[in-house]
């Protein structure tokens, strides 16, 4: 329960405590800092208060040494904060493998948020303690931001681009989550609780239902409706690659590069088909932009990661009459 | 120093002839190119924003007071943060001392009879003018709610706030600020007086130099990234809106190359009203002047290249992030050697704590705060958890009203007796910055606790655990209006009935100090001759202070660049 003022959020995640031992060496490096002037500031005023009106005080202009010591000292302090502070980031912003990975669609002004299970849910995060979870964070409309304080973890999410966010819940229980990027008018209420379980207690939520129906089958439904068929057929003779085995492998690309494939990757390919051209394909395939939701970019993307273990056909080779983008 | 003394009494008298009675009537006002008369011009426009601003943020004061609001509906809290920030950022205190302390004062220090282009003067004044109708007419027709970020796509497609005016008038006034900042940079290469090197510039025209720089290189950015936020509004270019094929990231980048330099066009000169007010009543020379000097330069260069500190979170490369973030750390060098040297400056002086004093000791404590809370914010592992908070709030209300307000209040009071000719009541006037210093930090403090909670910027209802503290901050922002409104009213009040105060009541060193309060329209009777080192008292017999020295053989002024 929390007290009627409470002084620091809740630690519930594997951040927190390194946030909260940075934000400990700040804060002291800070209030010595703002103590040394105060005392400064209060002793000088009594010590050196004016004692007749026409009294001028020593002729000092400087000295070189001080100068040199209140820029060395400082920089070397705030060198270390810089560098804890980066590193804490650089472990929050390096996603591990095998996370459990929950797909987050923020739209002026609710969250939309779906298990891998394909199980949704509105403005509520289910996840297992202990184990490290990856947020995949669409728009649908303008910025917003998901940010879980007793986490310590937040990120924009930003239409037009995916962004990535990882934590692994410490502690079960309920915890305030926010969007904390100003999105309009009901910005305020655009928030949620995020529900740490045990992991039996997760499994057996999980399975209580799987909402809306398998965001598989889902996108092979799209597969077939919105005609990538057509093109990306599964032996790989169509204008476009075929999709076996493609998710989270190293694709290369028609100006030599590789690129590995990931969710972010994919629905670039879907939305702006000639940003990047698979080695030994043309770029002929027309933009989905506007014609798919989020929703389904995500169905798509979760097809199109269930064909990972399909056999993959053999490349068209060299020569050959190429057709079409992946 | 004509009529300002009568021998029997000692009392001062106004001078015969000044800037203020030079010429009557309204027309003397609107077509002047007489500095000093712009910048009551400038004064009495930026007090009005000031207002506006504060009505704002009273309402959103009050309706925090409880975890639903209390006041009014979440879509005009949204409007009353945003107007409260672009009528405060983009017309107080961005003009607030360079356009109104800085243009009374620069010609006089420098001992100039008006700054090298006063008509173009005068035009920005007119220019600030029109941008200001333009928001004025945005904040009557619907308002403006998109945050004084207009962060896109919100601002440029979602919005159905009065968006387009509210653009147009910030850009407008961009070229206010742009004209201002070249007149001033013209000035001081050109119109120096006799005597009066680089190193002998007082501290103030040193942070307006380094203001000016700001000004004239990152105005022309955040105009021109306004006006394409507006185009795409307009017209459905796709800058900015991913489903029109643009980038709203890119609009973070162009925007805080600006706005992130601009809050140091807004501490800067309260830096250098804090450099000049403190020598003064430590009655000896500032501490390490050429470094304070060269720091000025250093932040505003530095500044530039800190922006994306602002965008950790926007999911931007690690790498980036490094770098600005280290980059962000290098800019508090400059800072902290500010403070270090004020602090320095009262070693051995000769203490009194008139009423400007006690703004710039109020000064150095809360932007030392705020400088130092920018610390958390700069640190790459704690800003993912302070990003967007209530932290950020109060830090930067400590940098901009702890610092810049007070240094602006404070400069007003330090130079009202040079302005009007005339004093202010004194222990009136020390009273009110005490509860100024009070009432800002039972406001702002607060904030910090409540953003390391977590606790989202922006909200116009908030989760009830965090009310006692939104309370605090409400009780504070009280006290901190009758803090403003007492200098209002004593300042105003003193305009007529103050004690005429003298050529030089303090008595300080600067050459503003050595002409008329007020000053003749040309400033001074004849083009002055600096022969005194900055902040100088003991060989400068003529201020009449215990232990001066006659000006002896001093070094000439390195050449008369």
């Amino acid at each position: 329960m929390q007290s009627q003022l409470p002084l620091y959020p809740e630690s519930a995640s594997n951040f927190a405590p390194d946030v909260d031992g940075l934000m400990l060496f700040i804060v002291g490096v800070c209030i010595f800092f703002a103590v040394l002037i105060t005392v400064a500031i209060v002793y000088f005023f009594f010590r050196y208060k004016r004692k007749t009106p026409d009294e001028i005080g020593a002729p000092i202009h400087g000295d070189l040494r001080l100068e040199i010591t209140w820029i060395v000292l400082p920089f070397f302090l705030l060198l270390s904060m810089f560098g804890w502070g980066a590193v804490v980031y650089v472990d929050y912003r390096h996603i591990p493998s095998n996370t459990l990975d929950v797909y987050v669609i923020g739209k002026q002004w609710m969250w939309k948020l779906e298990q891998p299970n394909g199980r949704r849910e509105i403005n509520e995060l289910h996840v297992p303690v202990n184990r490290n979870v990856r947020l995949i964070l669409a728009s649908e409309d303008v910025i917003h931001d998901f940010s879980v304080p007793a986490f310590r973890v937040k990120m924009d999410v930003v239409p037009g681009h995916y962004n990535s966010m990882w934590f692994r819940p410490t502690k079960a229980g309920r915890y305030h989550f926010f969007c904390s990027q100003y999105c309009g008018t009901s910005h305020a209420i655009m928030g949620g609780w995020v529900t740490v379980m045990e992991p039996d207690d997760y499994a057996a939520w999980l399975a209580g239902s799987t909402g809306s129906g398998d965001p598989v089958a889902l996108g092979a439904r799209l597969y077939n409706d919105l005609a990538c068929n057509t093109c990306h057929s599964p032996d790989g003779k169509g204008r476009g690659p075929s999709y076996n085995g493609v998710y989270g492998s190293k694709v290369r690309l028609a100006d030599g590069s590789t690129v590995v494939a990931d969710d972010a990757y994919i629905r670039e390919s879907i939305l702006q088909p000639t940003a990047k051209i698979v080695a030994g394909y043309q770029p002929v395939m027309p933009s989905f932009q506007g014609l798919v939701s989020e929703d389904q970019i995500l169905a798509l993307t979760a097809y199109i990661k269930a064909q990972k273990d399909q056999p993959v056909p053999v490349k068209p080779a060299a020569g050959e009459p190429a057709t079409g983008k992946k | 120093m004509d009529g300002t003394t009568t021998a029997a009494t000692g009392e001062f008298q106004l001078p015969r002839e000044h800037y203020l009675n030079a010429k009557y009537g309204i027309r003397s006002w609107l077509l002047t190119t007489d500095h000093k008369r712009i910048a009551l011009l400038y004064l009495a426009s930026v007090t009005f924003f000031f207002f506006v601003g504060g009505i704002f943020a009273t309402l959103i004061r009050i309706h925090l007071l409880t975890p639903n609001g209390l006041l009014v509906t979440p879509e005009t809290y949204n409007k009353l943060f945003t107007m409260h920030g672009v009528a405060m950022i983009f017309f107080f205190l961005i003009p607030s001392i360079p356009a109104v302390l800085g243009n009374f004062l620069i010609p006089i220090m420098i001992g100039a009879k008006d700054l090298a282009f006063p008509k173009i003067n005068l035009l920005s004044w007119y220019i600030y003018l029109v941008g200001g109708c333009f928001v004025l007419y945005s904040f009557g027709t619907g308002g403006l709610d998109t945050g004084w970020t207009f962060y896109t796509p919100l601002s440029s497609i979602y919005s159905n706030s009065a968006v387009t005016p509210a653009v147009i008038g910030i850009f407008i006034n961009g070229f206010s600020s742009i004209l201002t900042g070249l007149n001033f940079l013209v000035t001081v290469h050109t119109m120096r007086a006799p005597g009066m090197t680089w190193f002998r510039l007082p501290l103030f025209v040193w942070a307006h130099y380094a203001t000016s720089l700001i000004m004239v290189l990152g105005t022309p950015v955040i105009a021109i990234t306004l006006l394409l936020a507006g185009l795409e509004r307009m017209f459905h270019f796709g800058f900015f809106n991913p489903a029109y094929g643009g980038d709203p990231i890119l609009f973070q980048h162009l925007f805080w190359f600006y706005s992130h330099p601009a809050v140091y066009i807004m501490i800067l000169p309260a830096m250098g009203v804090i450099s000049e007010i403190i020598p003064t009543f430590v009655r000896k020379p500032i501490f390490g002047y050429s470094f304070i000097a060269a720091s000025s330069i250093g932040i505003a260069v530095i500044g530039f290249i800190v922006w994306a500190h602002h965008m950790f979170v926007t999911g931007e490369a690690t790498y980036a992030a490094i770098a600005f973030s280290f980059l962000s750390y290098i800019v508090a060098v400059p800072s902290a050697v500010k403070v270090f040297n004020w602090t320095a400056t009262l070693y051995k002086g000769s203490i009194s704590y008139d009423t400007p004093m006690l703004y710039a000791l109020g000064f150095i404590g809360l932007f030392t705060i705020g400088g130092l809370t920018g610390l958390f914010l700069a640190c790459l592992g704690l800003d993912i958890h302070l990003h967007d908070t209530y932290f950020v709030i109060a830090h930067f209300h400590y940098i901009m009203v702890g610092g810049a307000v007070m240094g602006y209040v404070g400069g007003l009071h330090f130079w009202w007796p040079k302005i009007t000719g005339r004093l202010y009541p004194e222990y009136l006037a020390r009273a009110a910055a005490i509860i100024l210093f009070i009432g800002f930090n039972l406001t702002f403090f607060p904030q910090f606790i409540l953003g390391g909670l977590g606790s989202p910027r922006r909200y116009s209802n908030y989760p009830p655990e965090f009310q006692v503290l939104n309370v605090m901050s409400t009780a504070g922002a009280s006290i901190l209006a009758l803090g403003y409104l007492l200098p209002m009213v004593y300042l105003t009040w003193s305009m007529r009935y103050g004690k005429i105060a003298g050529p030089n009541p303090w008595p300080t060193t600067g050459l503003e100090w050595k002409t008329n309060s007020p000053p003749l329209t040309e400033n001074f009777h004849e083009t002055p001759v600096v022969d005194w080192e900055p902040y100088d008292f003991v060989h400068r017999p003529d201020l009449g202070l215990k232990g001066a020295k006659p000006p002896g053989k001093l070094a000439p002024a390195h050449g008369d660049d």
